[in-house]
């Protein structure tokens, strides 16, 4: 697991989706957190290449890369 | 600090961890709002430089209000534009502090101008970061002294008219031409490399106060999805596309190398 989302913290502002140069964060639209919002998700972890770029543009700290 | 290496079979992997200086909370800001990040880059900072116990931030009125409850260090909230004030007689007091302040444009270009100007003046031994969205966030969008010519917003709907409302004031061109001032340095927040770029800005802002030497500021471009109207990364295409442009980026004032403008 690199990429690691916190769910109630995501606020789904899709600015990790256009940073990533992997392409494999998206929204996803089944589930809502705590404070309405449908978070981001990764969809191929094992794509991930950890250059943590999501989590340096986050405004919420939601992202952490293990 | 939040961004370490390590290895594991043999590659070396980085590692992206919250910063210890903030607090483990949920923020008010709208979603896509980079006042998340600016409060990230000051907490790895302050991390970096260790001196969590041993800093004051100055909060000012606006969106971060209430900014003091995310961070760990200590943290007061001035009144409306005189965060410079507030920020001077804690550090008069207390000389071996961090003391910095953290003003919107609304708070600093405003109704904060002299305060800011006098306190540069003075060469009073703070830093300000100072946040430019070119508008009244909180408030709900209104005009600000930093609106670009043409933009439209709440109390302009047919964009800026120069004739009738004047021009922006640019803050670190302006601060920089006074003799106290030790550092000013102008960073956008639009995209990784620049968010980077800020992170040094405001350490060396930091470390520039901690060695005595005067005032310094560091601006920062910032965006507000909600009153521009706009998705966040439409925000922060249209920081890139239109702020830095009106607002050129660099180092203004370097006492050290001796640079006054570029």
């Amino acid at each position: 697991m690199k990429f690691n989302l916190n769910f109630e913290r995501c606020k789904g502002c899709t600015l990790c989706i256009n940073v990533c140069p992997k392409g494999i964060i998206e929204m996803q639209s089944e589930r809502l957190n705590k404070s309405g919002y449908f978070t981001a998700e990764c969809k191929d972890q094992d794509a991930c290449l950890s250059c943590a770029l999501c989590a340096v543009i986050c405004p919420d700290c939601a992202i952490e890369i293990a | 600090m939040a961004r370490l290496c390590r290895k594991v079979m043999g590659k070396i992997m980085p590692k992206f961890t919250r910063a210890k200086a903030l607090e483990d909370k949920q923020t008010h800001y709208c979603p896509g709002c980079t006042h998340g990040v600016i409060h990230r880059l000051i907490a790895e900072v302050i991390d970096e430089m260790d001196i969590e116990g041993n800093t004051v931030g100055v909060f000012p009125v606006g969106c971060a209000v209430l900014g003091y409850q995310y961070v760990k260090f200590d943290g007061v909230q001035a009144s409306h534009g005189r965060a410079p004030a507030a920020a001077t007689g804690i550090k008069r007091a207390k000389p071996d502090r961090l003391v910095f302040t953290y003003q919107g444009d609304g708070d600093l270009a405003a109704i904060g101008t002299g305060e800011v100007v006098h306190a540069a003046a003075r060469g009073e031994n703070i830093t300000t970061i100072f946040v430019n969205n070119t508008i009244y966030g909180m408030t709900g969008g209104q005009m600000a002294p930093t609106t670009l010519p043409g933009q439209k917003t709440q109390t302009s709907p047919f964009g800026r008219d120069t004739d009738k409302v004047g021009f922006p004031i640019r803050i670190c061109e302006l601060l920089s031409t006074l003799d106290g001032v030790a550092y000013a340095e102008r960073v956008s927040l639009h995209d990784v490399k620049h968010i980077n770029a800020a992170k040094k800005a405001i350490k060396k802002a930091f470390e520039i106060q901690m060695e005595g030497k005067g005032f310094s500021i560091v601006e920062l471009l910032s965006n507000c999805p909600t009153n521009w109207a706009m998705t966040p990364p439409d925000s922060l295409k249209w920081i890139k596309e239109n702020m830095v442009p009106y607002y050129p980026l660099g180092v203004y004032k370097d006492a050290e190398k001796g640079v006054t403008q570029r």
